[in-house]
């Protein structure tokens, strides 16, 4: 059966440590971050952190940056290029998954719970395990696929419309926070490639110049891969990059449908 | 622990070539149901008493008993198609799944062929 709550060994306790700030800090806000360490038995806690928002860039990736130099060194988390292209610090950021380095603390109006990705498994802390994640991105064949050689003295040209067509979809930079904010991955992303592979699929069936797009959605036409969407449209609420999965899946069924039918 | 490659796992059998017929019948039959629904209703709520004899009369009509069968056959079958997603989006260990999944198969053609037989013999009187 699907889980509908955690296995013993991962619920998480609420009494982790406490981190105080320091005395006259006035503008203090709590952090309540999930810990996890493999090296323990112990199961995963909660610890909660004051910071004095006065010495703290304005967000969640500032404060976590924070914490990791000044208060606790042990806490784990992915990050890179802090301006949301990389898609390294993809988490849940109170309940919602999203960008630490894009995301505001003064848009979160209660204390910040932040934990990892859900329903992944967590290698530390924040930091899940993406490796079925990426073998589902590999397995939709993201490049160009052509028959016809290119031309020997340039580049295989697209018209402006139909760059367009694969202009947001390549935007997409395998944060992982769609894929991970769907109840249908969470339930079978064995089988079910999800919405972030589905929408490098559909950016590469688009695509004017992509010559395999039958054989494209041959690879996709299976009561799992595909039709597991329910359209439930959390990919798309979640997508930092305003991207939308959802409509993408939508298309590539339509065209199941068309090329049948 | 297995030692496949997570490629070799994510691409396991291939695709089962299949799920398009799966979710256009579950749209026609959703679409289908838009008009029998609407029919069923107003029909009933048009009746002068909700009684045997009356809807018993109603039902006698040609139409309305082919309309009657034709609705809990739609329905039927897109409920079936439903429940079957449900089913295989929960249920993971292999005997349960296919146990839940003839089960299923057989409580619908039970339930609609006895529905559609009451129908019958309401609208033809024995």
């Amino acid at each position: 059966m699907a889980e509908f709550s955690l296995p013993a060994n991962s619920k998480v306790r609420k009494d982790g440590r406490v981190f105080k700030a320091a005395a006259g800090a006035k503008n203090v806000r709590v952090f309540k971050i999930y810990r996890f360490d493999p090296d323990s038995t112990e199961n995963p806690r909660l610890d909660s952190y004051e910071v004095d928002m006065d010495a703290c860039g304005p967000m969640i990736l500032d404060a976590l940056i924070k914490i990791k130099n000044e208060v606790d060194s042990t806490l784990s988390f992915r990050r890179s290029c802090r301006e949301g292209i990389c898609g390294s610090c993809a988490m849940n950021i109170d309940g919602k998954n999203g960008l630490a380095c894009i995301s505001a603390c003064a848009d979160v109006k209660h204390d910040i719970k932040i934990y990892p990705l859900p329903h992944m498994p967590v290698i530390k802390d924040l930091v899940p395990d993406l490796t079925n994640f990426y073998a589902q991105y590999a397995s939709i064949k993201p490049w160009l696929q052509t028959r016809t050689p290119a031309p020997p003295d340039g580049e295989r040209l697209q018209s402006k419309e139909d760059q367009e067509k694969v202009d947001r979809p390549s935007a997409c930079i395998l944060c992982a926070c769609c894929s991970t904010s769907c109840p249908s991955y969470w339930w079978n992303s064995d089988r079910y490639l999800g919405p972030a592979a589905l929408l490098a699929a559909y950016r590469w069936i688009v695509d004017s110049r992509d010559e395999a797009a039958g054989e494209r959605l041959d690879y996709l036409e299976d009561p799992f891969r595909l039709y597991r969407c329910h359209t439930i449209m959390n990919c798309t609420e979640a997508c930092p990059k305003d991207l939308n999965p959802a409509k993408a899946i939508g298309e590539i069924k339509q065209m199941m449908a068309h090329r049948r039918y | 622990m297995s030692l496949r490659s997570p490629l070799g796992r994510v691409l396991g059998m291939g695709s089962a070539k299949d799920g398009t017929g799966h979710w256009w019948a579950q749209r026609v039959s959703a679409v289908a149901l838009i008009p029998l629904t609407l029919w069923f209703f107003f029909s009933l709520l048009s009746l002068p008493a909700l009684d045997y004899v009356t809807v018993r009369t109603w039902l006698s009509f040609p139409l309305s008993g082919f309309l009657a069968v034709l609705l809990v056959a739609v329905l039927t079958y897109h409920s079936y198609l439903g429940t079957t997603v449900v089913v295989e989006d929960y249920m993971h260990s292999a005997g349960a799944k296919l146990l839940s999944l003839l089960s299923l198969r057989f409580l619908y053609v039970l339930v609609g062929g006895a529905s559609i037989f009451a129908i019958l013999r309401v609208a033809f009187g024995s």
